[in-house]
């Protein structure tokens, strides 16, 4: 039988300083990376504008189509190769000028310089600023409530304490993905948002596992008086295979989506993959450390709330 | 929880009849499960001929169109000026002003005090506007459109505009198309495996107002350009295209009397013809008897001037009128392709919008970079699944095939529910029926791994199984959960391709309830029943 932890007994809460630490530093790049970009790059879906993916029938220099652009002066394009070097991604900004009007002249440019070859137009996305801004809205609505799904749920189920560690180790993991994504020069799209919320209700997953296991080992009895600490280290290291083995199966289908499922696909499955990656060190290394440093911290509130009132008591 | 085991096979048995019938319908039965000539067959497609395909996998143009509806509301009311003047001067009350204030009042001044009592009476005529403020000592009225008359004619310039649309879509000739109010003022269109979608958007979004007026051949054209044109006239364009690079070379001013005369709503048909002489080719429409009549007598009173036909606010063309004209029928030119006249001929046939239109989203994809995201997106799937088959079998052996065998029939159902449901399948969804093969099996692990442990505590193979599952069964519905509560705000706050994702998300999870617990538990019974003694457990 083929075992990938047996009898594990790492110190997860022990060492829980050192990946406070990392997780920081993690965070930190990442967001360090997103400020020097002037924030989280949008986009059309957000930001609104004009996409048109472009197919040549021989690979032209990205300068012959800059300047065939340049001629209609539709404002600052962005030209990117997409996956083949005849395929190219086109953004144009929002201009004044209707969007049926900017894909039949961009057409038309293109068509004009007999040596880019006949371009063939394979999709083109519009958003208008007041679907970019709704769109916008309710991408922070369906993260907040998202979230507040999986709070409630995690208070019902197990405790406040639990709850509010899931939710953190939650932002965690979406600073990381996002992090990651400006690092990678990814943008801000509906389905990157999809991703997000999927890493969002997945990543939860195994921290509730982890927590399952803590009240089952208590409901039992089991090793009565153990420090709160070293009851946790116990349960995630009981977890740790099913954690890191249901962790391998999906890393393993959204890598396989990273590396075939195409171009359009690539930046949901980056955010999955990263997702479940960050989601299974979140559950392993923060959620039930947090539940441990908060626990004593309120508990040293407590003793020092009660020496203070037996001091009050004696004066 | 060895019990029912001939009920549990007549369950699974079902499942996966019902998944397949669905997913392949034998003849009979798929018009009864589809509708006549629903979910048509797809030929040599890598997917289940019932599964419906976003238009990001069929390829084909999603639009949101904003309806300018206040247009709508401002024309009715500039119409409605007209009309009380025009009822005012009937009865010898003279008007020095009745023009739209606004997007829905209306200003009226008398020429003098003293008709004021008169006025009033001819005003009663009017009931869709309220009087909102009077001066009888200066003989001026302003009316407004009553509230609920306004909500009503936005209402009906929705629906108006979405009749059209559909009218102009058929007559394009669009299969099952999708064309519905969304929102307040907004049109949702879909048409899946246009071939031209540059053609297509033109055809919808065009307003098509045509409208014929007569050129005012007195007016100074200069000055009405520099300083505006002179009262009850209007200034328009037309621009002169050039026939082979078909750029606009040049704009031609005109000046043309207010009072439409003529619109399209006057016409009966229209259609695409071609000169003979110069090969260019032009619309001919014909007017309906009324329009007939009408064009007949003012052709006949007014030979010698040039009758302009407005298209859209662009003159198209001023003709002079040279003899009556009984037949009702007239030509409009201005340098049309082909295609362009035979379009301008559907538009005219399906009416003018009711109010101009915007185009406020689109998604086009054509039909070559769909049948490439499919292909691309079934290697996803594939590759996924055979990683993962290998991966479980490795690992859990005979109990890892069981889990594998479960996994087939997660897929199975998965597709089989979305093509009972009419669930679209979009490129998102692809990627989440990939996702769902990684967290199906993760059912299987939770319940695998609990079953090793208590294999470990020294229980018997049977007793494993049974704690194994009943144990993991909670720790199951709570990952469930979870996944169920993102997929389902990504569902409500989603839009198209992105609810495709939530789609396949949830009942590919909601569907290893039944597959990874229920059906691993039933594979599980039916291995070690009845067989004498368990000694081992191929985990």
């Amino acid at each position: 039988m083929w075992q990938l932890f047996k009898d594990s007994a790492y110190d997860f809460i022990g060492k829980r300083r050192w990946a406070y630490l990392v997780s920081v530093i993690f965070i930190a790049v990442g967001l360090v990376s997103v400020w020097r970009e002037g924030g989280i790059r949008y986009g059309i879906d957000f930001s609104g504008g004009t996409l048109i993916q472009v197919r040549f029938e021989q690979a032209p220099p990205v300068e012959r189509i800059r300047r065939a652009l340049d001629q209609i002066r539709l404002g600052e394009s962005v030209i990117q190769e997409f996956g083949d070097p005849r395929e190219f991604i086109l953004r144009l900004p929002l201009t004044e000028v209707p969007p049926e009007e900017v894909t039949r002249r961009v057409q038309e440019a293109l068509a004009a310089d007999p040596s880019l070859g006949k371009p063939e137009i394979r999709r083109v996305e519009f958003v208008g600023p007041q679907v970019g801004r709704a769109l916008q809205l309710q991408a922070l609505q369906a993260v907040f409530y998202g979230m507040i799904g999986i709070l409630i749920y995690v208070v019902i189920r197990f405790d406040f304490k639990g709850g509010v560690a899931s939710i953190l180790a939650i932002v965690h993991d979406v600073l990381v993905c996002l992090g990651a994504m400006s690092l990678t020069g990814r943008e801000m799209s509906l389905p990157v948002l999809a991703a997000l919320l999927t890493i969002i209700g997945y990543s939860v997953n195994d921290t509730i596992v982890a927590y399952d296991r803590i009240r089952e080992n208590r409901g039992k009895g089991f090793k009565k008086g153990l420090p709160f600490a070293e009851q946790i280290n116990i349960a995630i290291n009981q977890t740790l295979s099913r954690t890191v083995l249901t962790a391998l199966t999906t890393f393993m289908a959204t890598s396989v989506l990273l590396f075939f499922g195409g171009k359009v696909l690539e930046d949901l499955a980056f955010v999955l993959t990263v997702g479940v990656i960050t989601g299974t060190y979140s559950t392993i290394y923060i959620a039930g450390a947090l539940i441990v440093d908060w626990t004593a911290w309120a508990e040293a509130r407590a003793r020092r709330a009660k020496k203070a009132v037996a001091k009050a008591g004696s004066a | 929880m060895r019990r029912y085991l001939g009920l549990r096979i007549a369950i699974v048995l079902a499942v996966i009849l019902g998944s397949l019938i669905y997913l392949y319908p034998p003849p009979g039965i798929r018009e009864y499960l589809y509708g006549p000539g629903g979910a048509l067959a797809r030929k040599g497609g890598l997917l289940p001929p019932t599964l419906n395909l976003g238009l990001d996998l069929q390829g084909g143009i999603h639009l949101v169109l904003g309806v300018d509806v206040d247009k709508a509301l401002e024309s009715q009311v500039e119409r409605a000026a007209a009309d009380i003047r025009g009822s005012l001067e009937k009865k010898g009350i003279g008007v020095t002003q009745a023009a739209r204030q606004g997007t829905t009042e209306i200003v009226l001044q008398l020429a003098s005090p003293q008709s004021w009592n008169d006025a009033l009476i001819v005003l009663n005529e009017f009931p869709a506007y309220d009087r909102k403020s009077a001066d009888q000592s200066a003989g001026r009225i302003l009316l407004a459109l009553r509230e609920r008359e306004a909500a009503t004619q936005r209402d009906l310039a929705i629906r108006q505009g979405i009749e059209t649309i559909r009218n102009r879509v058929d007559q394009f000739g669009v299969a099952e198309p999708t064309i519905q109010q969304q929102g307040e003022n907004r049109i949702l269109i879909q048409l899946p495996g246009v071939q031209d979608p540059e053609r297509a958007k033109a055809l919808i979004g065009k307003t098509a107002l045509l409208e014929f007026k007569f050129v005012d051949e007195q007016a100074d054209v200069e000055k009405a350009v520099r300083e505006g044109p002179p009262e009850g006239r209007e200034l328009l364009w037309q621009r002169v295209i050039d026939k082979q690079t078909r750029q606009e070379v040049r704009r031609v001013p005109f000046v043309v009397h207010r009072k439409t005369l003529l619109t399209g709503a006057d016409l009966a048909t229209a259609r695409m013809s071609i000169d003979q002489t110069t090969s260019e080719s032009y619309v001919s429409v014909t007017f309906n008897d009324v329009g007939a009549r009408v064009f007949a007598e003012l052709s006949e009173k007014n030979v010698g001037r040039h009758l302009a036909i407005i298209l859209d606010g662009n003159v198209h063309s001023a003709p002079v009128i040279r003899e009556r004209i009984p037949s009702g029928q007239a030509q409009i030119t201005g340098g049309f392709t082909p295609e362009a006249a035979t379009d301008l001929a559907i538009v005219f046939r399906a009416g003018a919008l009711p109010a101009p239109v915007k185009i406020l989203e689109e998604r086009t994809v054509g039909p070559s970079l769909g049948a490439d995201s499919i292909r691309q997106g079934m290697i996803a799937i594939l590759a996924s699944a055979a990683i993962v088959f290998l991966f479980m079998l490795v690992y859990y052996r005979l109990s890892g095939l069981i889990a594998d065998v479960a996994l087939l029939l997660n897929l199975l159902v998965l597709l089989g529910v979305m093509a009972g449901f009419h669930a679209t399948l979009t490129l998102p969804g692809i990627a989440g029926i990939a996702l769902t093969i990684g967290m199906a099996v993760d059912t299987n692990i939770i319940i695998f791994e609990r079953i090793r442990e208590e294999l470990r505590t020294g229980k018997t193979v049977r007793a494993s199984i049974d704690s194994g599952f009943s144990r993991a069964f909670r720790t199951v519905v709570d990952t469930h959960v979870t996944v169920l509560v993102s997929g389902f705000i990504l569902y409500e706050f989603g839009t198209g391709p992105v609810k495709g994702f939530a789609v396949t998300l949830m009942i590919g999870i909601a569907a290893s309830l039944f597959t990874a617990v229920f059906f691993t538990r039933f594979l599980f019974d039916l291995l070690y029943t009845g067989r004498r003694r368990v000694e081992s457990l191929s985990i």
